[in-house]
C-alpha cells in the first residue's frame, strides 16, 4: 500500500495556501477536496436513500472499484464496533475486510437501528447486517453461476471474485454482477431500533467457517484519530455559519426577566436571541460569541432555592415520598413482596444490615455538547455526535415543526458519550437558533455547561438486609434501592420534552421512572430486590436531572449488592468467592468467577483483618457483573495508604465472557477502558452542588482518574464461547469495578466504606474513626 | 484587527484576530486544523495541546498575541514523508484511543517530552502525562504506546541514520531548536 502521509501533508498545505473553506472527502479513489459549498450542496440536495429494512440494497452498496459500503443504524462510541461490522460483512461476502466501509447514524442513509444503546452493536445491531451480507453473497453467486454457465455449487468466491472451482481462468467479479443493485427482498421482523432484524434465503456462515470474524483486525478509526485526519463533528463548518453560546441561570430554576442587549455592544456582530426561557448569543466569530455571552447582562427571577444541601442528599432520598417503584415503573412493572423476606430475616439467628450511598455522577465528556444546524424553509440538516440520530431526528422535527423526513441528522464522531449525556442538547439549541436566524448555527457548550448541565447518573441509597441461620446459611435477603429516576429525562431525544431547550421553550417534562435491580443469578432463600424512585428535584430544566449513564444504574446497584455479599461472607466467616459460588445458579457466572480466582491466584480465606506494612495496607476484593449479555468477574488488588487515604487499585484481574469473541484486540481495549472508567467512578467522581446550583463545573471541581492513579496492570481472561452468540462488552466490566475495589479496601483495612466515591479524605476519615 | 505571524508546521502563517483570542480558535477556525481540540478552555484537560518553541502548551488559554513569531508544531503536522511520528506510530500500533478526542494532548505532550529525552522510566512517563484527561479510560493502551514510542526513539537516537529519517530537516515537522538540543545532547 502506498503511504497516505504524503497526500495528507500536501493536502493540508494546499488548504493553508488557499481558501480556508475546504473540506476533505476520503473516498475510494483517495483523498479528494471539495469546497464547503460543494459539500453542502451535496448533502442538502442529496435525496434520502431508500432505507426500508426489507430491501437488501438498504444495507449494502458496491462501487465500480469493488469497494463495499454497508449502512449501520448504530454508531461507534470509541470501542471500534464499525470494524467489527466490517469484519462480519466481509466474512459473509467473502471479500477482504479492507474493502468494507461503514456508514453510521445518518438518518438519510442508514436504517433506524436504535443508535448506540445497551452494548447492543454486536449482540443485536450486527445481526441484520450479517444476514443481509449472506443474502447478498447468495444473490451475487447465483448471478455469477448464470454468467459462468455452471451450477452454483461449482462457484467459489475469493475477495469478491467468483470463479469456477478448479478452473482458474473462468471468473467474474462482484462489481460486474451488481448492475443496478440487488433488487432483492428480505424478511423484516417489522421492528425498528435495537430489535430490528432481517433475513434472506441464505444461511449465514457457521462459526467454524469464520476466517475474519474472531481475529484482531486493526480498528479502522484509529489511524485517522492519531494522524489528525478524522473529521469529528466539531470540525464540520458550513458557509455563513454563526457561532452560538447559551446563557444559563445562576440559580437552577431562575428564569430570565430581562436582557440588556447594550451589554454586548462591544461586539457588533453579536446578537441575543430569546425564546421562552432560553437565551443565547450568536456572533460571526466563535471568540466574539464567547466574549459576548460572558458579558451579557441578564436579570433573573428570584426563586426559592431548588435543591437540598449536598450533605443532606441521602437523608432527602430516604425521606422523600415515593414517586414510583418496581411494581409499576420501568419497561414493565415487576410485582414484589417484602414480607416473606423480612419475616425470614427477623426469624434468623443473626441479622446483617448495611446501607450504601452513591452520589450524582456526571458523564463529563472530554468536550461539552456541540451541534451544527442548517434549518431552511422545508428542510433541515443537523450535524450531531448524538448516540441516537434517528430519535434526535424525530425530536428535532417536532421542535422545528417539520416532518421527520424533512430533517436529516448526520452523526459524526465526538468526545465519547457514555449514555444519555449532554450530546443531544447543543444540536437542538443550534436547530432553534438556525430557524430563528435563517443561518447555519454552530452551538458549542462551554466546559461549565458540560459538567453542570449534562443529565446526571441518579444518586441513590440502597438498603440491604440478610438473615443468617445458626449454621451460617443465608435465610433471607432484602435489597431496596431509593433513588432518582434513571428516566427523569429519557434515554433518547425522540421528543423535545427530553432536551433542555425543549423544557425551556414550553415542552413539559415527562414523569418517567426506572431504576433497576441486580441481574445475577444468586439464589437466596426468601429474597426480595426492588426499587423506589423519588420525584425529580425540579419539574423543569434542571442541572440535576437524571438519565442513563454508562451501564444505567448498574454501577450503583452492584457497588451495594457486591459489597453486601462480602459483608455477609465476613459475618459468616466465609471466603467471598466461596459464598458466591454456593449461591450462583448460572453456569457462565460460575465459570467467570472460577476463572478469575485462577487468574488472580485467589487466596481462599475470609476477608477480615488488615494486612500490609507501615502506611501501606494491601487487600483483594471480588465482584460480579452480569448485564447486556456479558458475564464478568473481577478481582482487584488495592494498596491503601493510611496516612493519606489514597486507594490505589494496583492490579485488576478480569474474567470476561461475552459469548463469541468477534475481535479480541478491540475487546481487550474495550474492557480496559471499562475498568479504568469504573475505577474513576469508584474513587473520584461526585457531583457537587449547593441549594442553588451544581458546583461541579470543570475538571478541578469534578476530578476523574489521573494517569498517576491508573492501575499497574489489568490482566484479562477473555473467555471465547464460539458455541454462543456475541453478547455485550461495552458496559458489564465497568459494573464490576466498584464492588471489587470496595471489597479490597475492606480486606486491606478491616474498615467497610459504604459511600462512593472512595476519595482519599473519606477513606482517611473512615480509617481514623 | 491586529495580525500575528508564526510558523505553523513549517509554514509561515498570518492570522488577523483580537489580541486576547486564544490560539486554539485560530488553529481550529481559520487554519482548519484537526489535531488541537476544544475540551475545556481552562488549560485543565490538554486536548488543545500544541508544541510552541519546543514546549507542549495548552493552546486554549494562550492568547494569539503571545505566539507572534513563534514556532508551532501540531498533531496535523507531525507526519513526514517518512511516515507518522514515532509517537503516532506507537499509538496506532497499540490502538491507544477510544473516542480519540483527547488523543492530541497525549501525543503532543509525549512528542515534546520524548524528543527532549526518550530514556524514561515508566514512572517518568506517568509524571510527564499527569494532568491530561482521558474520559474513555484508554490509559493502559496510552502507557503501552508511550513505552513503545520511548523505546523506538531511544533506539533511533543511538542510530544516526534513523534520526535523519525520522526528523528530516527538509520536512515540515521539524523544530530546529529540538534538532539543536539533540546535537548538544549527542
Amino acid at each position: 500500500m502506498n503511504s497516505p502521509f504524503q497526500n495528507i501533508k500536501s493536502s493540508r498545505r494546499d488548504l493553508l495556501k488557499g481558501s480556508a473553506s475546504l473540506v476533505f472527502a476520503l473516498g475510494s479513489g483517495g483523498l479528494s477536496i471539495l469546497t464547503i459549498e460543494q459539500a453542502v450542496a451535496q448533502s442538502l440536495a442529496e435525496a434520502p436513500r431508500a432505507i426500508g429494512p426489507e430491501n437488501l440494497d438498504t444495507w449494502l452498496s458496491f462501487d465500480a472499484e469493488g469497494m463495499v459500503t454497508t449502512y449501520f443504524g448504530k454508531m461507534d462510541m470509541g470501542q471500534g464496533v464499525d470494524t467489527v461490522i466490517a469484519q462480519i460483512v466481509a466474512e459473509e461476502l467473502d471479500i477482504n475486510v479492507g474493502r468494507v466501509s461503514v456508514v453510521m447514524g445518518d438518518t438519510h442513509r442508514t436504517p433506524d437501528q436504535g443508535g448506540a444503546s445497551g452494548s447492543s452493536a454486536c449482540r443485536q445491531g450486527a445481526i441484520p447486517l450479517r444476514n443481509a451480507a449472506a443474502e447478498a453473497r447468495r444473490v451475487l453467486v447465483t448471478r455469477a453461476a448464470d454468467v459462468l454457465g455452471v451450477p452454483v455449487e461449482q462457484c467459489q468466491v475469493e475477495d469478491g471474485t467468483v470463479s469456477v472451482t478448479g478452473v482458474n481462468d473462468r471468473s467474474v467479479t462482484y462489481t460486474t454482477l451488481i448492475a443496478d443493485g440487488f433488487d432483492t427482498d428480505l424478511d423484516w421482523n417489522g421492528n425498528y431500533g435495537n430489535g430490528l432484524n432481517v433475513s434472506g434465503q441464505a444461511t449465514p456462515k457457521t462459526v467454524d467457517q469464520y476466517q475474519v470474524v474472531g481475529t484482531g483486525v486493526a480498528r479502522k478509526d484509529i489511524p485517522g484519530k492519531i494522524l489528525a485526519t478524522t473529521e469529528f463533528c466539531h470540525h464540520v463548518s458550513l458557509p455563513g455559519m454563526l457561532h452560538g453560546r447559551c446563557i444559563r441561570p445562576p440559580v437552577a430554576n431562575a428564569v430570565p426577566v430581562s436582557v440588556d442587549e447594550n451589554s454586548i455592544a462591544t461586539w457588533p456582530d453579536a446578537r441575543v436571541f430569546r425564546e421562552g426561557d432560553f437565551i443565547a448569543v450568536v456572533a460571526d466569530t466563535e471568540w466574539h460569541a464567547i466574549k459576548a455571552s460572558q458579558a451579557l447582562r441578564v436579570t433573573w427571577s428570584n426563586t426559592t432555592l431548588p435543591f437540598p444541601p449536598q450533605e443532606e442528599l441521602f437523608d432527602y432520598l430516604r425521606n422523600a415520598p415515593a414517586a414510583s417503584d418496581s411494581s409499576t415503573g420501568g419497561f414493565r412493572g415487576t410485582p414484589y413482596e417484602t414480607a416473606p423476606a423480612l419475616a425470614a430475616i427477623s426469624a434468623a439467628a443473626r441479622q446483617v444490615e448495611a446501607e450504601y450511598e452513591v452520589p450524582f455522577q456526571s458523564h463529563a465528556r472530554m468536550a461539552p455538547s456541540m451541534g451544527l444546524a442548517d434549518v431552511r424553509e422545508n428542510e433541515a440538516l443537523i450535524y450531531s455526535d448524538t448516540q441516537k440520530s434517528h430519535n434526535s431526528r424525530n425530536g428535532l422535527a417536532k421542535l422545528l415543526g417539520m416532518e421527520p423526513e424533512q430533517v436529516r441528522v448526520i452523526w459524526k464522531p465526538g468526545p465519547g458519550s457514555y449514555g444519555r449525556s449532554d450530546a443531544d442538547e447543543a444540536a437542538f439549541e443550534a436547530a432553534l437558533l438556525s430557524k430563528i436566524t435563517g443561518r447555519p448555527v454552530r452551538v458549542q457548550w462551554m466546559r461549565q455547561e458540560g459538567h453542570a448541565w449534562d443529565p446526571k447518573a441518579p444518586a441513590c441509597v440502597i438498603q440491604c438486609k440478610a438473615g443468617l441461620d445458626s449454621a451460617n446459611n443465608i435465610a433471607g435477603w432484602y435489597f431496596k434501592t431509593r433513588g432518582f429516576s434513571g428516566w427523569d429525562v429519557y434515554f433518547n431525544a425522540n421528543d423535545p420534552q427530553d432536551t433542555l431547550v425543549g423544557q425551556l421553550t414550553g415542552y413539559d417534562k415527562a414523569d418517567r421512572h426506572n431504576f433497576g435491580v441486580p441481574g445475577e443469578s444468586y439464589r437466596f432463600a426468601d429474597s426480595v430486590a426492588f426499587w423506589e424512585t423519588v420525584p425529580a428535584l425540579l419539574d423543569r430544566a434542571s442541572p440535576l436531572r437524571t438519565s442513563h449513564m454508562r451501564a444505567p444504574q448498574e454501577p450503583q446497584l452492584h457497588f451495594a449488592h457486591e459489597s453486601f455479599i462480602d459483608e455477609v461472607a465476613t459475618a459468616a466467616d466465609l471466603d467471598p468467592i466461596e459464598l458466591r459460588l454456593s449461591h450462583l445458579q448460572d453456569e457462565r457466572e460460575i465459570a467467570v468467577l472460577e476463572a478469575v480466582a485462577r487468574l488472580s491466584n485467589w487466596d481462599t480465606r475470609p476477608s477480615t483483618t488488615s494486612r500490609g506494612e507501615g502506611n501501606i495496607l494491601r487487600g483483594r476484593g471480588v465482584s460480579m457483573a452480569t448485564s447486556f449479555g456479558g458475564f464478568v468477574a473481577t478481582v482487584c488488588e488495592v494498596e491503601v495508604d493510611t496516612s493519606t487515604g489514597r486507594v490505589w487499585p494496583r492490579r485488576f484481574y478480569v474474567a470476561h465472557d461475552c459469548g463469541l469473541i468477534l475481535n479480541p484486540r478491540s475487546l481487550r481495549t474495550t474492557i480496559e477502558g471499562n475498568i479504568v472508567q469504573g475505577t474513576s467512578r469508584t474513587l473520584c467522581e461526585e457531583v457537587n452542588f449547593d441549594e442553588a446550583m451544581v458546583r461541579s463545573e470543570d475538571w478541578l471541581s469534578y476530578p476523574i482518574l489521573d494517569v498517576m492513579e491508573v492501575p499497574e496492570s489489568i490482566e484479562i481472561d477473555m473467555i471465547n464461547r464460539p458455541d454462543l452468540p456475541p453478547g455485550g462488552a461495552g458496559e458489564p466490566s465497568l459494573v464490576s469495578v466498584p464492588g471489587a475495589i470496595a471489597n479490597a479496601v475492606f480486606d486491606a483495612t478491616g474498615v467497610r466504606i459504604r459511600r462512593l466515591p472512595l476519595a482519599p479524605e473519606r477513606v482517611k476519615a473512615a480509617l481514623t474513626i | 484587527m491586529p495580525s500575528y505571524q508564526f510558523t505553523l508546521d513549517g509554514q509561515q502563517q498570518v492570522v488577523e484576530a483580537d489580541a486576547d483570542m486564544p490560539l486554539l480558535y485560530a488553529l481550529r477556525g481559520e487554519l482548519a486544523l484537526k489535531g488541537p481540540k476544544f475540551g475545556c478552555g481552562l488549560s485543565q484537560c490538554g486536548a488543545c495541546t500544541v508544541i510552541i518553541n519546543g514546549t507542549a502548551i495548552r493552546s486554549c488559554i494562550i492568547p494569539i498575541s503571545a505566539v507572534n513569531g513563534a514556532n508551532l508544531r501540531t498533531l496535523d503536522g507531525l507526519p513526514t514523508t517518512a511516515g507518522p511520528h514515532p509517537v503516532q506510530a506507537a499509538f496506532i500500533a497499540e490502538e491507544a484511543a477510544q473516542c480519540g478526542y483527547c488523543t492530541n494532548g497525549w501525543i503532543m505532550t509525549l512528542v515534546a517530552g520524548l524528543e527532549r529525552d526518550p530514556n524514561v522510566s515508566d514512572q517518568e512517563i506517568r509524571n510527564m502525562l499527569t494532568g491530561l484527561k482521558c474520559r474513555c479510560g484508554s490509559h493502559m493502551a496510552i502507557l503501552r504506546a508511550a513505552r513503545r514510542a520511548a523505546s523506538a526513539m531511544a533506539q533511533a537516537a543511538t542510530a544516526p541514520n534513523d534520526v535523519v529519517q525520522l526528523f528530516d530537516p527538509q520536512s515540515d515537522g521539524v523544530d530546529s531548536n529540538i534538532e539543536k538540543n539533540r546535537e548538544v545532547q549527542a
